[in-house]
Parts: structure tokens; sequence; C-alpha cells
């Protein structure tokens, strides 16, 4: 198995952490030696991805718990968030029609069809109720 | 904590909104506040500065989503200028070149408004 480092971040359910989210993988993601451009997408899915959490999950209730963890190994670098909110459900998932929700004024809805652009793979999983989206990015 | 901040100008009936700092689920309220507020004074004509802008996640662009149809359906529309490649890219990959004016600089909103009216 290829050696994997980790570091781990846990921080309140709130959007005003998301900065803080921001900075912790943007510094990991140009140590680790991504272009500024992959580096951009990585932080922008991990803010996609932490403010579902915050939204969907945890429906803004700070007193919960959020945990990032970020993986390195020699070609991927991964990022995963959880929490023990209540659960996304990929298989009903659709992809937006951009231009349909601009003309309903829908606001949003576009996250996940981002951190589905922006990353090389994502993958949802739900075990003992704890919830798992981990997002993997490669060199 | 993500530092935003709007100043705004007026520029004859157009209202030009200037971003400042990161616009994410956190700090897009105050975006929107502003421009609902915009929309109740029957300011329809609006152009958004984003060349202090340094970030944008789907919650900013969301605000614009949310707003554009009433503005135009009011007459006026939303034009947004002078962005940073990496804030582009974001509208880029939703699709919004082909539903928003995209604009190099303001004085290109300025006369597309002028064209618009006639």
């Amino acid at each position: 198995m290829a050696a994997v480092s980790t570091y781990k971040l846990q921080v309140p359910a709130s959007t005003q952490q998301l900065a803080l989210v921001r900075e912790f993988v943007t510094s990991h993601a140009k140590e680790y030696g991504f272009p500024e451009h992959e580096v951009e997408e990585i932080r922008l899915a991990v803010d996609e991805a932490m403010t579902n959490v915050i939204k969907h999950a945890y429906r803004f209730d700070d007193s919960k718990t959020v945990h990032i963890i970020l993986g390195k190994q020699k070609k991927e670098f991964w990022v995963a968030i959880q929490d023990k909110g209540d659960a996304f459900d990929i298989a009903s998932y659709k992809e937006p029609d951009v231009s349909e929700r601009v003309k309903l004024g829908l606001k949003g809805g576009v996250g996940v069809f981002l951190i589905r652009k922006l990353m090389d793979k994502v993958e949802y999983s739900r075990k003992n109720s704890h919830n798992e989206i981990k997002m993997i990015k490669k060199l | 904590m993500s530092t935003f901040s709007i100043s705004s100008k007026t520029k004859e009936d157009i209202q030009v909104l200037e971003l400042n700092g990161e616009l994410d689920a956190h700090t897009a309220p105050e975006l929107e506040a502003s421009i609902t507020t915009l929309i109740q004074q029957e300011q329809y004509k609006i152009v958004v500065n984003f060349s202090r802008l340094e970030y944008i996640s789907s919650a900013g662009l969301g605000v614009f989503m949310a707003y554009i149809e009433d503005v135009r359906g009011l007459g006026g529309d939303i034009k947004l200028t002078s962005m940073k490649p990496s804030v582009y890219n974001v509208f880029d990959l939703l699709g919004f070149p082909t539903l928003y004016d995209i604009l190099e600089s303001d004085r290109e909103a300025f006369d597309r408004f002028k064209t618009d009216n006639k």
C-alpha cells in the first residue's frame, strides 16, 4: 500500500468557517505541487461540499461539527468531509439545467455539479450514520 | 472569516456595485441585500464590478441566478464586469457567459445599456 500522510481539521457547521477550511486545503494543495488553477479547483470543490453539509446535512446548526480530512499519496490528493447529519442521496441526483434554473429564479443548486466537474473522482458513503464525501484529484 | 465588502456608485441612471474580497455562502447574503435594495428602489440598471473580487463559490453565483429574470422583466439588467480569470472560470463552468452580459469594463456595460434601450 502506498504511503499516505493525512491531516485533519474539525470546525463547527457554520459558514463562518468556510474561509478557514479553504485556507487549510489551499495551503496543502499548493505544498503538494498542484499548479495554481488546480489549487483553485480543489478549493472551490471543498467549499461547495462543506457548504452543502452546513446547509443540507446540518441545516445551519452550528452546534454540530464537520470533519475535514486530507490525504496525500504519491499521485493522488484527496479531501474527505464527514458529518453525522442528514444523508445526501446521490442516487436521486440529477444534473441541473442552469439556464432553466436562472429562468425560474432558483438560487444555486449547482454545487454538486461543480464538485464533479472540478475533481477527478467523487465518492459518497454512509456508515453507522456517518456521511462522507471524498473528493480526489490526481497530480 | 471571509472578508467581503461592497461599495456602490451611481452613473446617471445606472447603479454600480463594486465587490471586494471573497464571495461565499457566508458573504452572499450581503450581496443579495444590496441587489434587493436596488430592486426595491426601482433601480433596474445594475453593473456589478468584480475587479477586486478574489473568490466566488456557487452561493455567490446563486444571487445572480435568483434576480436576473426579475430585473430583466422590469426593463433592466445586471451586467457583470472586470472579472479575474479565476472568477470568470467559475461562471464559465456553469455556462453563464451565454446567459449574462459578462464584459471587460464598466464602460462597456454603460455602452451596452445605451444600446439595450434603442
